[in-house]
């Protein structure tokens, strides 16, 4: 069998915000929410697609100096990003937006060739969202 | 760190002038306008943006404006037309600023073979082609 994904991380400062953003804006599953030492790791994942991202935070399992970088990252916006594919852009942009996520840019014919939009989560990483080819 | 000295709120709010200036780097933006962003004094955004991310909110606008006129230069537009498209009122000081962050003049880049860059997306290419300036010390 040829490699596939299978787990994919996004660091976030808020498991509960997050999944406001992730399952209830986006409409991810929730498919495992672990708690240990004071801190969650909430998996997701597309309903249908075998790859799951956990939302984790910063220093969960990590020292409060690693905790502290990674978490300054996130916030100014520099560290990681996620670009989702659905057959109703517009519709999740709507909703996404109505969960009063920063819109850093509403849906947009590419010059590359796809349509898609920017936000931001509620922790400050990039999710971009395109249309999938018609 | 000099982060950790800024709070996690001011990090936020940062964060959305950095965004407003990606957004708006056409317009005349001047430092107010982009401290009323962050809710904070002309002064301290300043100071806490150069913190945050190692340059200016001038030179980080005006770093923004030159990648966004090497995007337009490859797709052919002309020098003058750039310009004015990514909010420089002068062709003068564009085409120092350029020539300071691309190392040649924007006609010289323009002239260059660009068509390595058609298959990557452009969230990929703003970073990839991004002119960089060396940080400045604290």
């Amino acid at each position: 069998m040829p490699l596939t994904l299978a787990t994919t991380f996004i660091l976030v400062h808020d498991p509960d915000a997050a999944l406001g953003f992730y399952r209830d804006a986006l409409g991810l599953e929730v498919r495992m929410d672990v708690s240990s030492e004071g801190f969650r790791w909430v998996t997701v994942g597309a309903p249908g697609q075998d790859v799951s991202i956990v939302l984790s935070q910063p220093h969960g399992g990590r020292t409060q100096v690693e905790g502290d970088e990674l978490l300054s990252l996130v916030t100014r916006g520099t560290f990681q990003a996620a670009i989702f594919r659905t057959d109703d852009l517009d519709a999740t942009f709507e909703k996404v937006k109505a969960s009063g996520a920063e819109i850093l840019e509403e849906p947009t014919n590419q010059p590359w060739g796809v349509r898609d939009c920017a936000v931001r989560d509620p922790s400050g990483n990039l999710v971009r969202i395109q249309a999938s080819a018609q | 760190m000099t982060v950790s000295r800024l709070k996690m709120t001011d990090l936020e709010s940062l964060r959305r002038a950095k965004d407003f200036i990606d957004r708006e780097y056409a317009a005349s933006l001047d430092i107010s306008a982009m401290a009323r962003t962050a809710l904070m004094s002309p002064a301290h955004f300043s100071r806490s943006f150069r913190e945050a991310y190692g340059e200016t909110p001038y030179s980080y606008l005006m770093t923004r404006r030159i990648e966004r006129a090497k995007a337009f230069l490859r797709e052919g537009m002309s020098v003058s037309d750039a310009c004015l498209a990514v909010g420089c009122t002068s062709l003068g000081s564009f085409s120092s600023r350029f020539r300071e962050l691309v190392g040649m003049t924007p006609s010289q880049y323009r002239a260059r073979d660009h068509r390595g860059f058609e298959a990557i997306p452009s969230c990929v290419s703003m970073l990839a082609t991004r002119p960089r300036r060396p940080s400045i010390p604290a």
